[in-house]
């Protein structure tokens, strides 16, 4: 999937990025006996973040399984039922928490593939939510996703529509290999036109999700509304920025930026991570190696402060990028 | 167990002569457990496991040419060549390996338990862990879930007393393990891991009580390793009469004169049992030897199963 473009005579119905989850899950329920989910109060609770709200009446306690809190036991019990033959979603409830798990994240599901001289796939997904701007302070808001994209043997995605949210976990579930999925928590309340013309979406394409000639500005996750708001406010001062929204992480799709910053020769990349050793880094060095000589400005970064994130509002918003440091950046870039 | 025994001490004389490398964990003294164990799992059943795991692969049927050009770092390794000591697997007989991460393999017997009880199967899965996994939380949180799921896991524990050079009492508030696996509402016991026919015993009645749907069991096997942790270590926390005396205690001596009085065996069958296990391993070392290593163009194979897509 690039530039969505609505089928001609396809509805739009309205509906939320949690709504869009949860029917991707439904979806994933009713058409593979297989496929489980599983996680700390997904079941009765309905989700911590209410995703999954309603599938423990239809689905059963077998195939919507409440866990304790036992992150580490949870999710290597998803690859080691991946290993046996099953489907599972793993629900953890924040990046934060899935620390706990990381070591089943890095040393089984992503190694057991290659470790084992490619006997044992490990088809699971692991959905979590990621990122800042809902005041729950520094140990349920970071954006860790960047550390995931480190790992070679993971895919990592970060839906950033509707339309990603309702059918990424399709496509993940697909992959015989380990997926990542990452959920930003200030997204679950955005609502837009859900595509009805699309059944499916490809993992391998960043998106551009706004046209333009000036500026491309690459991002991904909760960031894509902000890069998306700026766009706007920098239009009006007749600076066209092209949107790029990655939506996959790992592997990172670098035939999308580098055509769109051959375009526009300017490129400036908002990601949510702290700016040191992060994946905005990553994407700033491919553009170098890749794009060189179509710059005509340095790469700019716009990113998290590098600070825990606070609980007080202004110090919340002063951490992250907002429309105003992107407009900024662009300035620069553009300047 | 003879099989277990020599071909490990066949691989010492291979990594001094350099044609082993990296991390190697010998399980001489402990081959009752694997065996035993083993003895009481079907083909069905599935296996995971330590880094210190050539006796279970060995028992669970990973043929030894396989396991050797593993150690050799050849193609034809169980592993191809990317696992080495500490990371055999073997998919058709459901070994999940060789995880060095000590307790990591623990969540991850529980998810293959949760398929097997999901898909209405009899298997059962078969843990093996020390008891320096028993002190990490993944063997806390997996014991909880396996017992509150009531997952078809048996969980054995080898204890041989030391987690690298911490003995248990250094490591242990409460050395009773067997006991406190029990307050997770499980069955649990302890056998004597230097008697294979006790070990054998112990987990028939745990594997088959798990898989009549009695959830999991613990299974606590008191043994010890008569060499060192690795071949690295060069051993300074243990006491010498400490170590002469559990080797009075050695599970082939034991199995040996149970059977010489009951009349199985003698010493030509005991040569005959020699002979064919030196061939075994000397075929082994041949074929590894002769073997050729994956090339490098394929270094990136099996990342992902699709290349680049991750």
């Amino acid at each position: 999937m690039n530039a969505r473009r609505p089928a001609e005579g396809a509805e739009t119905p309205r509906s939320t990025y949690r709504e869009a989850l949860r029917e991707g899950l439904r979806e994933a329920l009713r058409g593979d006996e297989r496929v489980f989910l599983m996680g700390e109060d997904v079941g009765r609770y309905g989700g911590c973040f209410g995703v999954s709200l309603g599938l423990l009446e239809e689905f059963g306690p077998d195939r919507i399984r409440d866990t304790p809190l036992s992150e580490s036991a949870f999710v290597g019990a998803g690859i080691g039922a991946a290993l046996g033959g099953l489907r599972p979603v793993v629900e953890i409830m924040t990046v934060n928490f899935s620390l706990l798990a990381l070591d089943q994240v890095l040393n089984n599901a992503a190694t057991l593939l290659h470790m084992s001289g490619g006997q044992l796939n490990v088809p699971v997904v692991i959905r979590m939510t990621t990122g800042a701007g809902r005041q729950l302070g520094a140990q349920h808001s970071h954006s860790l996703e960047g550390w995931y994209a480190h790992i070679p043997g993971i895919r990592v995605l970060t839906p950033a529509t509707v339309d990603d949210a309702r059918h990424m976990l399709a496509a993940a579930l697909d992959d015989p290999d380990p997926v990542v999925l990452f959920e930003h928590g200030s997204l679950y309340n955005e609502e837009g036109a859900l595509d009805t013309a699309i059944r499916s979406v490809s993992l391998d394409s960043a998106a551009v999700r706004r046209a333009g000639t000036d500026v491309s500005v690459i991002t991904y996750g909760g960031s894509l509304p902000k890069a998306l708001a700026a766009a706007e406010e920098l239009a009006g001062d007749g600076i066209d920025a092209e949107v790029v929204d990655l939506r996959s992480l790992r592997p990172l799709d670098d035939a999308t930026v580098t055509e769109s910053v051959a375009r526009t020769h300017r490129a400036v990349i908002v990601d949510e991570g702290w700016r040191s050793g992060s994946i905005s880094g990553e994407i700033s060095a491919r553009i170098t190696e890749q794009s060189f000589y179509d710059l005509d400005a340095p790469v700019q970064r716009v990113c998290s402060q590098e600070v825990p994130i606070p609980y007080a509002r202004q110090l919340e918003e002063a951490a992250l990028p907002q429309p105003a440091s992107i407009v900024a950046a662009v300035r620069q870039a553009v300047a | 167990m003879l099989l277990i025994r020599r071909f490990e001490e066949r691989c010492v004389e291979l990594y001094s002569a350099a044609k082993i490398r990296g991390f190697v964990h010998l399980y001489i003294g402990e081959e009752a457990v694997a065996v035993g164990v083993g003895q009481s799992l079907r083909e069905e059943d599935a296996v995971v496991s330590t880094y210190r795991e050539h006796g279970h692969a060995l028992a669970r049927g990973v043929p030894t040419q396989a396991v050797m050009a593993e150690m050799f770092g050849k193609a034809t390794g169980c592993s191809r060549g990317r696992g080495g000591s500490m990371h055999l697997f073997d998919a058709g007989r459901r070994f999940y390996g060789g995880n060095a991460i000590v307790a990591g393999g623990l969540p991850l017997a529980a998810g293959l338990a949760l398929a097997d009880r999901m898909r209405g199967t009899e298997r059962v899965t078969c843990c093996f862990f020390g008891d320096g996994a028993y002190a990490e939380g993944e063997f806390h949180e997996t014991a909880n879930l396996a017992a509150l799921w009531q997952l078809p896991l048996l969980l054995v524990c080898e204890n041989n007393l030391y987690a690298m050079g911490t003995s248990l009492a250094r490591e242990h508030a409460q050395t009773n393990l067997a006991m406190r696996a029990a307050s997770y509402g499980m069955p649990a016991w302890t056998v004597d891991g230097m008697d294979v026919l006790a070990v054998e015993a112990a987990a028939r009645r745990a594997a088959e009580s798990v898989r009549a749907g009695g959830g999991p069991h613990f299974l606590e096997a008191r043994t010890y390793r008569f060499r060192a942790h690795s071949m690295y270590d060069p051993d300074r926390y243990r006491n010498k009469d400490e170590i002469a005396q559990w080797k009075t205690r050695d599970p082939l001596d034991g199995l040996e004169g149970i059977l010489r009085t009951a009349g199985a065996v003698d010493d030509g069958v005991i040569k005959r049992l020699e002979e064919d296990v030196t061939t075994e391993i000397d075929t082994a070392v041949r074929a590894a030897e002769a073997a050729p290593y994956e090339p490098v163009t394929d270094l990136l194979r099996f990342v992902t199963s699709t290349p680049g897509s991750a």
